[in-house]
């Protein structure tokens, strides 16, 4: 456990640091501040008005914006289905390797880190034929467009569950609950589970961000989810694709602080 | 406190511990061949200690013996019946492991109850035998610590509570001390024996320790490239080791040129009897425990090395020879001082020899 005693030397002093992260914080602050006050722009004669969030709650601007909740409601359901393909399909995997076949532990790694190299744009080149047998078996919802985010994930979300993985001796846990009488479901479930829970926790959160952020498959594929509506939206209120940016903007850093916090806590605690 | 249930926690009813047997147990792992035919039965409520250098298969044979390994060949009997293909979970033993094995999320008190709960026992029952089983081990105090909360004994003393509280039919301890310091590590090894006595629980338990092996153990089997190379109590293995090896890995021994003719050992002017195998006639190395070895008035005069103050005696090393250097253990009273000149001489008890090569 790290104590609070100063190091000197060891860290920048408290000047270089407050102008360090004032400098960074600028860089990133100028930019949202910019879109925030323009979606209180009145328009091109200058002057501020609250109408362009007011828009949004108005029910008789509802048809306008239906397209965008739509998208909106489409990459929700894009994030859960990936985030289930995450849990269902790569956790149990990377648990049997640790457990059973460590010598797979390097190849599946390779595996998962691919997607990262690969950009989005090749990618689709890859997915299009592919999606012609998808959309014949699943049909063309928006939804099936998870497959191919459960591949774009995979890196961030093995570095997160492996990072877990790796720091709980899995193998003599369930070694030792296997010897107190557990089949492997218990094992899995009461042992090996709350002990993953951070690792499980970052794994889907960084999935949700990265499903949210998701702009060139969708829009390669003709598919609509929130990045390809608010484009589609900026062309006729840039108004409205900003406010929706922010929104996106603001829901992915609550997720960032989630999965610090949750990074943070010490298993255990929370009950003592 | 003085409450008289509390005074003395007993697990009731313990059942008399279960007789193990292993028959020509073979284990390969990856082709290599790690057990070659261990045999070795173990008497109900007996505490038997496998002892060996690393890589000696001391562990497998524990491994198989618990489930969490399959056997390539030969049967392990429990009580009779052959457990060689009922999985660990339904093998009915108790295990402790050498790293720390308490499951993190839980309490201490959780982890102990963990057993009974996957053996779906009503939970006013498993509370009370959790807090029985926590007491037996000096540790209800700390029922509702976590692991990282614990001292290293303590969490092992937790996992010994934990394999416990089932009432296993046999006990199994791989290394649980080696983790720990020293005072600790007596002390436990102590509480284990007292435990294991007071449940009557057959246990087998491993350790490279032999020191350890010989203070808690009723029988220590030394084991050595996948075989069990001698099995006896503390004493024979110590005072009669029938392989140089046993003689040599169990306690200290010096090792002195010395020749061999008929059952007869010349060292160092002296003829002693040989114990265990026999050797070819001809050079050997005679095995010398350093209690047999006295710093007399005249004899075979040595030079003083260093002399180390071990408690209740002192053991002093001294330079025979050009390459002969002797370990001597005596009283604490005779301080040998390095450079004396000394001389020593054989107390004349039988000892090993192993062939000179």
């Amino acid at each position: 456990m790290s104590t609070d005693a100063v190091r000197i030397g060891a860290e920048p002093g408290k000047v270089a640091r407050t102008v360090i992260l004032g400098a960074v914080g600028l860089v990133f602050a100028v930019p949202i501040l910019a879109m925030i006050e323009f979606t209180f722009r009145a328009g091109l004669g200058g002057g501020y008005t609250l109408d362009h969030w007011a828009a949004l709650v108005d029910p008789e601007q509802n048809t306008k914006y239906r397209q965008l909740f739509t998208a909106i409601g489409n990459s929700l359901v894009l994030a859960v289905v990936t985030v289930a393909i995450v849990l269902v399909i790569l956790l149990p995997t990377m648990i049997l390797v640790q457990l059973q076949f460590p010598r797979l532990r390097r190849p599946l790694e390779f595996i998962c880190i691919v997607p990262i190299t690969v950009p989005a744009i090749v990618l689709v080149v890859g997915l299009a034929p592919v999606y012609g047998v998808v959309v014949r078996i699943f049909g063309s919802s928006a939804w099936t467009l998870a497959f191919a985010y459960g591949i774009t994930v995979l890196p961030y979300a093995y570095r997160s569950i492996q990072a877990n993985l790796s720091a709980v001796d899995v193998i003599t846990l369930s070694e030792a609950a296997r010897s107190l009488g557990a089949n492997w479901l218990n094992v899995l479930w009461l042992v090996l589970l709350p002990n993953l829970r951070r690792g499980i926790l970052a794994a889907s959160l960084i999935s949700v961000a990265v499903v949210l952020g998701e702009y060139t498959i969708a829009s390669l594929l003709n598919r609509a989810n929130l990045q390809t509506a608010l484009v589609q939206v900026s062309k006729s209120d840039p108004y409205v694709a900003v406010i929706f940016a922010l929104l996106a903007l603001g829901l992915v850093l609550v997720l960032l602080l989630l999965i610090s916090r949750i990074g943070s806590t010490r298993p255990g605690r929370k009950r003592t | 406190m003085t409450d008289p249930i509390h005074a003395h926690p007993t697990i009731e009813a313990a059942q008399p511990g279960a007789t193990v047997e292993l028959i020509s147990v073979v284990k390969d792992y990856a082709g290599q061949r790690a057990l070659s035919g261990v045999s070795l039965s173990i008497r109900p409520g007996e505490f038997v200690a496998l002892l060996g250098p690393s890589g000696c298969g001391k562990t497998t044979v524990l491994r198989c013996l618990s489930g969490l390994e399959q056997v390539n060949g030969g049967s392990i009997l429990i009580d009779g019946n052959d457990v060689v293909d009922v999985p660990v979970n339904r093998r009915d033993i108790g295990m402790v492991f050498q790293s720390y094995s308490l499951f993190p999320h839980m309490t201490a008190f959780e982890n102990v109850e963990f057993g009974l709960r996957m053996r779906k026992v009503a939970s006013g029952e498993r509370r009370r035998r959790a807090a029985e089983t926590l007491d037996l081990v000096g540790l209800s105090s700390l029922a509702s610590r976590y692991a990282h909360q614990l001292s290293g004994g303590q969490q092992q003393r937790v996992a010994l509570a934990r394999a416990l509280v089932t009432r296993p039919r046999v006990l199994l301890l791989d290394e649980p001390l080696s983790a720990l310091d020293a005072k600790v590590r007596l002390q436990l090894r102590d509480e284990i024996r007292r435990i294991q006595t007071e449940l009557g629980i057959t246990t087998l338990f491993v350790t490279h320790d032999q020191e350890e092996a010989l203070a808690v153990a009723d029988r220590v089997a030394v084991m050595r490239d996948g075989n069990i190379e001698q099995i006896g109590t503390p004493e024979e293995l110590y005072l009669n080791p029938t392989t140089p090896f046993v003689a040599d890995f169990v306690g200290l021994s010096n090792r002195l040129p010395a020749h061999q003719a008929g059952g007869v050992v010349t060292v160092l002017g002296r003829e002693l009897a040989l114990l265990g195998e026999r050797q070819p006639d001809g050079p050997v190395f005679a095995l010398v425990r350093p209690e047999d070895v006295a710093l007399a008035s005249d004899g075979v005069p040595a030079t003083v090395l260093a002399s180390s103050f071990l408690g209740s005696v002192r053991r002093t090393q001294v330079r025979v020879s050009e390459d002969l250097i002797l370990s001597i253990q005596h009283e604490v009273g005779e301080r040998p001082q390095p450079g004396d000149r000394v001389h020593i001489t054989l107390k004349g008890r039988p000892v090993s020899a192993s062939p000179r090569v």
